[in-house]
């Protein structure tokens, strides 16, 4: 995979940090960030959809061009241990493609 | 505390990793070496009976990180590496190569070992328990030629891991017996209305369930395991045997070295050992709550709680792990999450559709909250979370209420779009 085709996604640590990652299509947004070592991700459950602890803020602009949650995802997301927001998302649940490069998601302060 | 000074890790799992990670964040800036027994970099455990199982996957994808971070954060990563002993005097571990290892503090992180059945053929080729990566590996294998075969899967236990390489094994093709001692599928941790729900679940996609079943021999043909025998003089017949009776913690090192142990290497809540120059974190582990009592927890939470819990009390401060337990389980479609404590519940209240199933159990000592198991009822385990996190109760009356709103007994929340 040519990193050409890698869409680009920009996580901003609890501290205020950017890092930008080249994310292979297919791969979550979550394993992206843990295979990094951000810190502002925690992913207990490795991507089942069952913690809640790879709570990120999308981007407002973003939100349409994304997938929307399932219903899963949806009441994993009413009680994050951050404040939950509108555009609060579960980076486990979202899968990087071509469309998504120049994404900026932001983690919050606490996950657990 | 020296921030300089090597800090030497034992065991390189999930508490392991935390560990490390959380001594550079702690701003440990000394040499940190991270000792494994496996030729793995750190990785998950908890996909080894579940998805990964059944789907396979590389190794890689198990990574709790990627191979740059340890390089980024200068953890050395020492695999195949044995410790056989600890030298508290000399701060030294001994390595099974006969080398030896300075420390200036210790932490271990040496998890849990499959408890083994005491009877004849147990150690049979085709006789198999879950650990690591390579037991994953096995089991997949037995399993899968089971299912081309047509040969029998026995597991014994019909605890979590039982039932989750039992759900794995139907779902892969193969016939799967679970022979259970007890009189329900977990009993130990759950209510008999959540061990029914699971028996149904299991029976209606064709796995044979027997309770009471206890194992006198793992009978062999020909070297390789052919069947199961119980006390009742029954045989089961067995191409495979998956033996998941609970585990040990593996406090041998701790005890060896006069550690205080109990069933588990003693801890405070902020993984503190009864030595201050050694913390100790994960499923190893045996926590000594403020009343005094011993809880041990074998789950991911606890690993990552008490791996951060355990660097901060390296480096002199205290970081008590507080929060309720979760736990969770796949099998098949149903989700089980697990929140709380229920251990000496003296009544349980269930909320939503038990047939579906898409229930929770609410368990009450005296009416106060003690745990909440969920069955594909995501909302309610996380609200129940939140509850037991903040040390709130309802009545069984309020859990019983569908039209009760579990959220309103929470601070109010805004839902408002903040900037990414």
């Amino acid at each position: 995979m040519s990193s050409a085709a890698m869409p680009r996604i920009t996580y901003i640590e609890p501290d205020g940090r950017a890092v930008t990652l080249e994310v292979k299509p297919g791969l979550s947004l979550m394993r992206a960030a843990m295979e990094a070592g951000l810190e502002g991700i925690e992913a207990q459950c490795g991507g089942n959809c069952s913690c809640a602890t790879c709570h990120c803020y999308v981007q407002p602009e973003w939100l349409d061009k994304l997938k929307p949650p399932s219903d899963d995802e949806r009441l994993m997301l009413t009680n994050v241990a951050a404040e939950r927001r509108t555009n609060s998302r579960l980076s486990c649940q979202l899968i990087a493609e071509k469309s998504l490069d120049g994404l900026t998601v932001r983690f919050p302060d606490r996950q657990s | 505390m020296d921030p300089q000074a090597p800090i030497v890790i034992v065991g390189a799992g999930q508490a392991g990793m935390q560990i490390a990670e959380s001594l550079r964040q702690e701003g440990h800036v000394g040499a940190l070496i991270l000792c494994g027994e496996e030729p793995h970099p750190p990785y998950q455990r908890p996909p080894l009976s579940k998805k990964w199982l059944i789907d396979g996957g590389s190794i890689n994808a198990l990574a709790v990180r990627g191979p740059a971070v340890l390089e980024r954060l200068k953890i050395t990563l020492k695999t195949h590496c044995r410790i056989t002993a600890i030298d508290r005097n000399r701060r030294e571990v001994a390595l099974a190569d006969g080398s030896r290892l300075a420390y200036d503090r210790l932490a271990l992180a040496t998890g849990s070992l499959p408890r083994t059945l005491p009877i004849p053929g147990a150690s049979l080729s085709g006789v198999l328990a879950l650990r690591g990566i390579a037991d994953s590996l096995a089991i997949g294998a037995a399993i899968r030629s089971c299912a081309a075969e047509g040969g029998r899967i026995v597991v014994i236990g019909g605890g979590f891991i039982g039932l989750e390489v039992a759900a794995a094994a139907n779902k892969l093709g193969a016939q799967v017996t679970v022979l259970e001692g007890l009189a329900r599928l977990m009993s130990r941790v759950t209510a008999p209305v959540v061990s029914e729900s699971f028996a149904r679940l299991h029976s209606a996609h064709g796995v044979q369930l027997v309770f009471g079943a206890q194992v006198a021999e793992i009978v062999a043909y020909e070297g390789h395991v052919a069947a199961v025998r119980t006390t009742g003089g029954q045989e089961y017949p067995a191409a495979c045997v998956v033996v998941g009776i609970g585990v040990d913690p593996d406090d041998l090192l701790a005890r060896s070295a006069g550690l205080a142990c109990e069933r588990g290497i003693v801890v405070d809540d902020c993984s503190r050992t009864s030595d201050p120059l050694i913390a100790a974190a994960g499923d190893c582990t045996a926590r000594r709550l403020p009343s005094g009592e011993l809880v041990r927890l074998e789950s991911v939470q606890n690993a990552i709680e008490q791996g951060k819990s355990a660097a901060a009390a390296l480096m002199g401060r205290t970081r008590p792990f507080v929060a309720a337990p979760w736990f969770w389980s796949d099998q098949f479609d149903v989700k089980l999450q697990m929140v709380g404590l229920s251990r000496g519940y003296d009544q349980v209240v269930t909320r939503g559709d038990l047939d579906k199933p898409a229930y929770s159990a609410f368990y009450f000592r005296s009416g106060r909250l003690l745990a909440v198991d969920s069955l594909n009822r995501i909302s309610d385990h996380m609200q129940a979370k939140k509850l037991l996190d903040q040390g709130l109760s309802l009545t069984p009356e309020q859990a019983a209420d569908p039209q009760f709103e579990l959220t309103s007994l929470l601070k109010p929340r805004d839902a408002t779009a903040g900037g990414a």
